[in-house]
């Protein structure tokens, strides 16, 4: 049976996977954001999860505004990294598990959550850039990953207790699924950020640190809170936390913390990192 | 326009219905900057290439002066502007300083110091 064992979640900045894809790491503006990761790159490298179900935002990329999918999940053989006007990043092409895709597509639809099946699509930073912090740059990506794309662009997003109630069915249908399969689920986006407007630039430590602590503890109340209190403290680009309440919905109520990381700026974002076990 | 209650909050326009529908061809425009053919076209001639969108006269100048908060009252929305910038060599540290308006290295000053304050920036009623 396949079966949860943890959840990572993680800011994707896309000036983080420009650094690392230019050689920029190492420099001292950036070194401490990727100091953040290292013990979790350890960490992954030990849990050796087969599938990570990833949970991210298209930021104009593959979604124009002709097709706006509140949740999308891609079911296809394999994923392009996005051209998202400077060229596609020089990472490997993502590998799908269509089988465990589309058993969750069919299991989710009929536990209610109208997932939209996909078929074919390009990945951008909001998915590539998770990675490429939890696995650095390998040749190939080191397990297979199943896209969940949520609509956190146009406004109203789904609502935080949608999104952690998808994380419980996701976790009903992993369970149902008879191969053999250690798999994570990722929440990525975040944390507080403002791209638009003369409040760019926001960010908000007191509010993105009690939202880590109420996502450990106390997630079903972090789930309750309104979408004005995220835009309003969050910052317009903010509000994609919401998809972390997915990964956390996939895990036990009580959860162990295995890593916590806090770090401003990266551009013009405040980094968040955790990961979860199931206890 | 619609009152709704994050109208209240300074400095930011949420891309909701209204906006989305006032802002759709201005933001395909930008959207079709994806394709390196048409980065060329729209740089070889911008007002032409902005004359093939049904956009309003108010957006292509506002896309002409590169008024990055006045495409976005307009309609548009920062990920798809953001292909304007890409398309101009800038970085989104560079267009998020001009729509604040302070210059790279005072915004980048700010980003290292802990970002903008929250404080006073949660709702107009902070600013009066």
């Amino acid at each position: 049976m396949a079966r949860i064992t943890a959840g990572v979640a993680t800011s994707h900045v896309p000036a983080i996977g420009a650094a690392l894809d230019n050689g920029k790491a190492g420099e001292p503006y950036w070194q401490p954001v990727f100091a953040g990761y290292e013990a979790s790159k350890r960490w992954v490298a030990e849990q050796k999860p087969d599938v990570v179900i990833l949970v991210y935002n298209d930021h104009a990329s593959a979604f124009s505004l002709e097709l706006i999918p509140t949740f999308a999940i891609g079911c296809a053989d394999a994923f392009a990294p996005a051209d998202e006007g400077w060229g596609p990043r020089p990472v490997p092409t993502v590998q799908g598990h269509p089988e465990l895709a589309w058993h969750l597509a069919e299991k989710l639809i009929l536990d209610e959550f109208d997932m939209t099946i996909v078929n074919k699509m390009d990945v951008d930073h909001g998915l590539t850039v998770p990675l490429s912090l939890m696995f650095g740059q390998p040749d190939a990506w080191p397990c297979k990953v199943i896209p969940l794309a949520v609509n956190v662009v146009q406004y109203p997003p789904p609502t935080g207790n949608r999104c952690f109630k998808l994380g419980q069915a996701i976790r009903r249908a992993v369970e149902t699924f008879p191969e053999d399969l250690n798999v994570q689920v990722w929440g990525t986006g975040g944390m507080s950020h403002q791209l638009q407007g003369p409040r760019a630039g926001l960010i908000n430590r007191e509010f993105d640190n009690a939202f880590l602590d109420r996502l450990i503890d106390d997630p079903e109340a972090q789930a309750a809170v309104a979408h004005l209190d995220y835009v309003r403290e969050a910052g317009s680009e903010g509000i994609e936390l919401v998809m972390w309440l997915i990964m956390r919905g996939a895990l036990d109520p009580t959860v162990s913390v295995v890593q916590r990381f806090y770090h401003v700026p990266a551009s013009n974002t405040a980094v968040g990192h955790l990961i979860l076990e199931n206890c | 326009m619609t009152e709704k209650p994050y109208h209240d909050i300074p400095g930011t326009v949420l891309f909701d219905a209204e906006q989305s529908r006032k802002g759709f061809h201005l933001n395909q425009f930008c959207m079709s900057l994806m394709k390196a053919d048409n980065r060329a076209a729209f740089k070889a001639d911008e007002r032409a290439y902005l004359d093939g969108w049904p956009m309003t006269e108010a957006q292509k100048q506002a896309v002409l002066a590169r008024d990055w908060n006045g495409m976005i009252a307009l309609g548009g929305n920062i990920y798809f502007t953001s292909k304007i910038a890409a398309t101009d060599g800038l970085s989104f540290r560079q267009i998020a300083a001009t729509m604040s308006g302070v210059s790279e290295p005072e915004y980048a000053e700010m980003m290292l110091t802990g970002g903008r304050s929250i404080e006073g920036n949660r709702s107009k009623k902070d600013k009066l």
